[in-house]
């Protein structure tokens, strides 16, 4: 009883679900290694890793492009391969390649995508998403005659045409001009207040510290860590503080000797590093210590490191 | 069943026959036309008449099967090929449509446009020979059975194929070969013997001579061989189509 009860609660809690997930593509090469992972209802989900680590193959099997190898996935507790018109029902996907027809007009194959998801046709829902994705007065022009971050907004309509549940944005900003990447992120904001769940995968790791409620790091076919975004900086982000001092040394005052600081190249700057978890970093005793050795600052700084930096090791430790 | 996504994917196709209505319909009209003052005015003139049937008129259901053949292959296989080609069957593949919707959705658009274009060379036939058609139900029934058949093995080469190359080889080195071979032209009985019975095994034999029979009640094998040959090949390709999609073949990596 208790058992089912919270499996019930789980179920609520995640709306995709992969369990034991190994992908082996015809090659030969496993692309996938037994991947568990759950996405919240409502959350949005920033899935990083380098080139060829399997994001793309992930998204595909879950959106049932790809056949897996093994393991299972469920969306909204929908199999996705015995149940497949109900886990696909639910879900939108913008693909990371530029997959369009050429001759179709925007406003066709975007309606053509709310066909194929067994929708009735909503011409007023559709001006809202193009209007949202600024492609409005594109919206008789043939998609040829577009330009490649235009037609990755039209990728966009199409995955949001049938009022999916979850979505899927595989490299949604390659392309795209800063000005209209803040209003697709706007859009993207819009849909999680409405409910929707949001997956995406970026290049831009400032965009994924910006959007994400929680992080999942892939690389080689294994997930290596999952985490929310706040608790992620604050367990792997460093801290630096750096102090310019009114005079030069040449080596460590023995009264800081406790503290791991180097001496920075002009002779006159201290750099101390610190981890930001650490209950007591110590830059007050530090302080205290430097003007009882006789040092007096001039001017000091801290930098924190940003995801990016935290990625970056992440998968580098790794390789 | 999702009927809005066979009716999507159907308009789709219907589209794209609308965007290319010179190539679609004004050429295989125009060499059928061809095939007439040809076959008809130089051969006609010789042979005046089979089993009591003018020349240019005996051709002419041989001539509707031979452009249904290609036309049905050909654009069955393009429809299903392009997408995999540019990579939109992405999104075919990850909408909740089963492979039985998807097959009626291209397969019914390539049948629709294969059966105008029968019924457009029959209007234009009209106007070089008589005709008359003794069974107007069972012209539509092969009519619309051919149509779905080979739209259907072209469905298969689309999905098979993995070039251009190998979407032209079918239609161009089996279908043509085996209509010409197949009695469009002649009768088979005019054939010697040992070549009648080779004639057997080109199932064009049975569909031809099916259709002429509506036409004229003359036929080289009995109809209802006909209609069953015709249902048989269909159900063959049925078959393949099912277990493409059951295996992914081609279509899923
Ligand atoms: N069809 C295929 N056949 C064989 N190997 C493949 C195939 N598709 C992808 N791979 C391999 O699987 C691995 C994962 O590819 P995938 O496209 O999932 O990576 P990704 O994380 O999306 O990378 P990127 O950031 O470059 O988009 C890569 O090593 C790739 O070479
Ligand atoms: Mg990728």
């Amino acid at each position: 009883m208790a058992a089912a009860t919270l499996l019930k609660f789980l179920a609520m809690q995640s709306i995709i679900s992969v369990t034991n997930l190994s992908k082996r593509y015809a090659s030969g090469f496993e692309a996938l290694k037994r991947i568990n992972l759950d996405i919240h209802r409502g959350e949005i989900f920033a899935l990083l890793g380098p080139n060829g680590a399997g994001k793309t193959t992930l998204i595909g099997i879950i959106c049932g492009i790809l056949v897996p190898s093994a393991g299972k996935v469920t969306v909204d507790s929908h199999d996705i391969i015995t149940d497949y018109r109900a886990a696909r029902s639910l879900i939108g996907l913008v693909p990371q390649e530029l997959h369009t027809d050429a001759f179709e007009s925007v406003w066709a194959t975007v309606s053509f995508s709310r066909g194929l998801f067994n929708k009735p046709k909503n011409p007023a829902y559709i001006e809202k998403v193009l209007r949202a994705l600024s492609l409005w007065d594109k919206k008789d022009d043939k998609i040829m005659t577009l330009s490649g971050g235009m037609k990755r907004r039209v990728l966009i309509a199409k995955a949001l045409s049938h009022e999916p549940q979850v979505l899927f944005l595989d490299e949604p900003t390659a392309g795209v001009d800063v000005e209209l990447r803040k209003d697709m992120w706007q859009v993207v904001r819009d849909l999680r207040d409405s409910g929707v769940t949001i997956i995406l995968t970026t290049h831009y790791i400032e965009e994924a510290e910006d959007m994400a409620d929680r992080i999942g790091v892939i690389n080689k076919g294994g997930i290596i860590l999952v985490e929310e975004k706040a608790e992620l900086m604050r367990k792997l982000g460093k801290k630096q503080l750096t102090l310019q001092l009114q005079q030069q040394l040449h080596a460590l005052p023995a009264e800081l000797s406790a503290f791991k600081l180097t001496i920075g190249e002009d002779g006159s700057t201290l750099i101390y590093n610190y981890d930001t978890k650490a209950e007591r970093t110590g830059v007050a005793t530090l302080l205290g210590e430097l003007s009882r050795a006789g040092l007096r600052i001039r001017d000091l700084q801290t930098t924190q490191s940003s995801l990016e930096d935290i990625f970056v090791g992440l998968v580098s430790d790794r390789q | 069943m999702n009927l809005k996504a066979v009716q999507a994917i159907y308009n789709f196709e219907m589209a794209r026959t609308r965007r290319t209505i010179w190539q679609s319909i004004v050429s295989p009209v125009l060499s059928t036309s061809l095939y007439f003052v040809v076959f008809g005015a130089a051969i006609g003139s010789r042979i005046t008449e089979i089993e009591g049937v003018p020349y240019g008129s005996f051709i002419v259901p041989g001539l509707i099967m031979l452009t249904l053949l290609t036309q049905s292959t050909m654009n069955a296989s393009f429809g299903i090929y392009f997408p995999r080609f540019t990579g939109t069957i992405y999104e075919i593949l990850s909408a909740p449509v089963s492979p039985f919707e998807i097959v009626l959705g291209y397969v019914g658009a390539a049948a629709t446009k294969s059966i105008i274009l029968g019924l457009i060379i029959l209007a234009t036939s009209w106007l070089f020979v008589p005709l008359r058609i003794e069974h107007p139900f069972w012209m539509v029934t092969f009519l619309v059975l051919t149509a779905a058949t080979f739209s259907l093995l072209g469905f298969i080469i689309g999905i098979w194929a993995d070039g251009f190359e190998k979407l032209q080889i079918v239609p161009l080195l089996i279908v043509t070969p085996l209509t010409f071979l197949g009695g469009t032209f002649y009768s088979t009985s005019v054939l010697p013997p040992v070549w009648q019975t080779i004639s057997l095994f080109n199932p064009v034999v049975y569909l031809i001579s099916g259709f002429r029979w509506s036409f004229f009640e003359i036929s080289d094998v009995s109809h209802t061989v006909s209609v069953g040959m015709t249902l048989l090949f269909l159900v063959v390709c049925l078959i393949t189509v099912w277990w493409m999609f059951k295996t992914g073949y081609k279509l899923k990596k």
